[in-house]
């Protein structure tokens, strides 16, 4: 990333001063009892507890896996501290406050002005206030039956429906992230869509009630119930910054019979320094369970991140189930990313789309790895699947590892993939017609881009856009 | 005052200089053509002026309408109103040419002080410039010179001429590679554009095309100097006697327009 947006990104955290924390965080280390205090700490029904500790114990007899592709020094866990009281910040008075240079970047990025108040920590007035504004949300919401709220607050309100389906996609056995995240979650999201309806909004984490930074291990679980349609929007282009280095969120999406999940995410977490230092990991596992007649689309963007280590990915369980991947991931300076998707083919006529676009930068490091499984009762299965590779400059790596395993005969898989490098002549053809080298990369990435962008939600997509461009600032030229 | 006046200009790429003094004026309303064997220097001569970065420039000056030029970037030299028709113009794939020549167009307006356009305006806009090019309007969604024939891609690139209005637009070799009709289309556009604000530098090696873009002044470009200078009967005489009546004839000599 630019000198610009890091020395932004250092100033936002100065902002985020938090009072008297001591007494809301527990001692570095992980242990049983620690798992039991986090619980505790939350008040959650029995069952939850039980399944943290199932989930801890399995995590004390896992190995952590070391097959990416990316490479990145010992993780202590005895090191952090597993709990911290939700902050808040101590609001500032007005927008006058703000960071210019922060304010600059919203600008870049199309946010609006009052979100660029509430993400800056701005007491937001009376008509604009993030809890009103929430308020009005969950009113509207819940006149459809629709419950979306803090998981936190789910386990409260609807444990039996947590219950039911908390690990049916992501059991904490899974693997080692999720095993770790099911034992110590913090906080996240809990959706649940009745039958038949059509949830009216895009659900956004911007507007969950009480939601204060990001948790260092997410849980979120999406159930939508036969027939229902939800589109959900996970994080925002605005760059963020964590105390901890260790991200690994566990995302669970449950589509019902005819149901339709469209989950999105654009990711912008602090990537380190030039040299890549001090980065965030985003290690997550997310993944969605489609029954018949069901429909799960993951549309993603990732940007930030040191090591982004991720695999949204749909089992299509019910016949003619349908399964979609659509990713822009993006690495500059010293970031790396193994990412991609799995279909694994199980009902009858079900089918998959993956469209990858990776782009490469600096001496960043993009894989894509991607597994399209047909069992053997699977027939009629159709996959198409599309990775193409940008590399700007000639340091950087692009790499590929697609996985397909076909065991039934009727199944037609399609796999292209292409490489290509945006060139000095692009950039001066543009240039020579009166774009700026800022404006001539964001275009021709944007054009490379395209495919994946346009499964955004709107406002989304013309915030990835401006984002694509500000991260590859000074990556050509 | 002169639209463009070049003096001395030399430039290498790499460790090889290619522009050895480089001597040129040309004013509004006139038409220059820049002849001369492969390896003289024209492209070379046409890329300097539009600020390409893999030549360096080791000496001499360009004064455009009374400024620097060679303090600009690239950008603010388009925004100003220089235009280069590209000999080889790239491909930008996913980016419609409808994108991108509005997004060209407003940004010459933006640094007009005039106000942007929006879609349905510029496709108003460019009904008429098509019509200049004889293109359709289809070739607006097509990526810029993706799956373009030559023809195409000259064409597309007069087009740009007349969406951005230069005030001086240098055109590289627009006629290599092109059939006599292609040839035809695409001088008809540049004379169609011609004011008495603007000029045209025409780099060419052959002479066809300046029977149907008629040149004012001719200058004939040897080993990175002009090695001389007339008006359209010399680009004839070049075409009867080869070029080698100049290099062998005339020795190096710094001539500037009349």
């Amino acid at each position: 990333m630019s000198s610009s947006i890091e020395s932004l990104i250092s100033r936002e955290y100065q902002h985020g001063f938090v009072t008297d924390i001591e007494s809301d965080t527990m001692p570095a280390g992980l242990s049983e009892d620690v798992v039991r205090a986090i619980s505790a700490k939350k008040s959650e029904p029995a069952f939850m507890v039980e399944w943290r500790l199932k989930a801890y114990r399995r995590w004390l007899s896992m190995k952590e896996p070391h097959w990416p592709n990316v490479t990145y020094g010992p993780i202590d866990y005895q090191a952090t501290s597993y709990y911290s009281a939700p902050k808040t910040k101590t609001p500032l008075g007005s927008i006058d406050d703000v960071d210019p240079e922060l304010l600059k970047t919203y600008a870049k990025l199309g946010i609006p002005l009052y979100e660029q108040k509430m993400l800056a920590g701005v007491a937001v007035d009376a008509i604009f206030d993030s809890v009103s504004v929430g308020t009005t949300m969950r009113d509207e919401l819940a006149k459809h039956g629709i419950i979306f709220c803090s998981f936190g607050e789910a386990l409260r309100e609807h444990p039996q429906l947590v219950e039911k389906y908390l690990g049916s996609v992501v059991p904490y056995s899974d693997n080692f992230f999720a095993a770790l995240n099911s034992a110590v979650f913090s906080d996240g999201s809990f959706v649940y869509i009745p039958k038949g309806v059509r949830c009216p909004i895009e659900l956004s984490t911007y507007f969950r009630i009480n939601s204060a930074d990001t948790g260092q291990f997410e849980r979120t679980l999406i159930v939508a119930d036969e027939g229902s349609y939800v589109s959900y929007l996970e994080g925002c282009t605005a760059p963020k910054r964590s105390t901890n280095q260790l991200h690994a969120a566990v995302v669970e999406l449950v589509a019902l019979k005819g149901a339709t999940i469209k989950y999105s995410t654009v990711q912008n977490w602090y990537a380190g320094d030039k040299e890549g230092r001090g980065g965030i990991y985003n290690f997550v596992t997310k993944r969605g369970k489609a029954a018949e007649n069901a429909k799960i689309s993951w549309t993603q963007v990732e940007t930030g991140s040191a090591i982004t280590w991720k695999y949204p990915s749909v089992i299509l369980q019910g016949d003619n189930s349908v399964g979609e991947f659509y990713s822009v991931a993006v690495v500059n300076n010293k970031q790396q990313a193994d990412t991609g998707t799995k279909m694994i083919h199980i009902g009858r006529n079900t089918k998959s789309t993956i469209v990858s676009k990776g782009i490469s930068a600096g001496e960043g490091n993009n894989s894509y790895r991607g597994r399209v499984q047909v069992l053997p009762r699977a027939t009629g299965a159709r996959n198409y699947t599309q990775c193409d590779s940008m590399l700007v400059g000639n340091r950087c790596g692009a790499h590929t590892f697609p996985y397909i395993e076909v065991g039934n005969n009727s199944a037609i898989v399609e796999h292209e993939a292409s490489t290509s490098k945006i060139g000095e002549d692009q950039i001066f053809y543009l240039k020579a017609r009166g774009l700026s080298a800022e404006q001539a990369v964001s275009m021709i990435v944007s054009g490379f881009c395209k495919e994946v962008f346009k499964e955004l939600p709107m406002e989304f997509a013309l915030e990835a856009q401006a984002l694509l461009g500000i991260t590859l600032e000074g990556s050509v030229g | 005052m002169s639209l463009i006046e070049i003096k001395g200009l030399h430039a290498t790429v790499g460790d090889k200089e290619i522009l050895k003094g480089i001597d040129l004026t040309v004013n509004a309303g006139e038409i220059h053509a820049v002849m001369g064997p492969n390896g003289s220097g024209k492209s070379t001569l046409a890329q300097v002026l539009a600020g390409n970065p893999a030549y360096e420039v080791t000496g001499g000056s360009v004064t455009y309408d009374g400024k620097d030029l060679l303090a600009l970037p690239p950008e603010e030299r388009a925004q100003k109103g220089i235009f280069l028709a590209f000999q080889y113009p790239v491909e930008i794939p996913g980016v419609s040419n409808a994108y991108f020549l509005r997004a060209a167009y407003n940004e010459i307006r933006k640094a007009h002080g005039e106000e942007e356009v929006d879609p349905l305006e510029f496709a108003d806009f460019m009904e008429e410039k098509l019509a200049l090019v004889d293109m359709d309007a289809s070739m607006l969604n097509r990526s810029v010179n993706q799956g373009f024939s030559g023809g195409e891609k000259k064409r597309n690139e007069i087009l740009q001429m007349a969406v951005l209005q230069p005030r001086l637009a240098i055109l590289d070799e627009t006629d290599s590679g092109l059939d006599i009709d292609a040839l035809r289309i695409v001088a008809d556009g540049v004379n169609k554009l011609k004011r008495p604000d603007n000029a045209t530098i025409v780099v060419t090696h052959y002479q066809r095309l300046l029977n149907y873009i008629v040149p004012d002044f001719v200058h004939v470009l040897v080993n990175g100097r002009i090695a001389t200078s007339g008006g359209k009967e010399l680009a004839l005489e070049l075409e009867d006697k080869g070029y080698d009546w100049v290099t062998n004839g005339a020795s190096p000599v710094a001539a500037g327009a009349a």
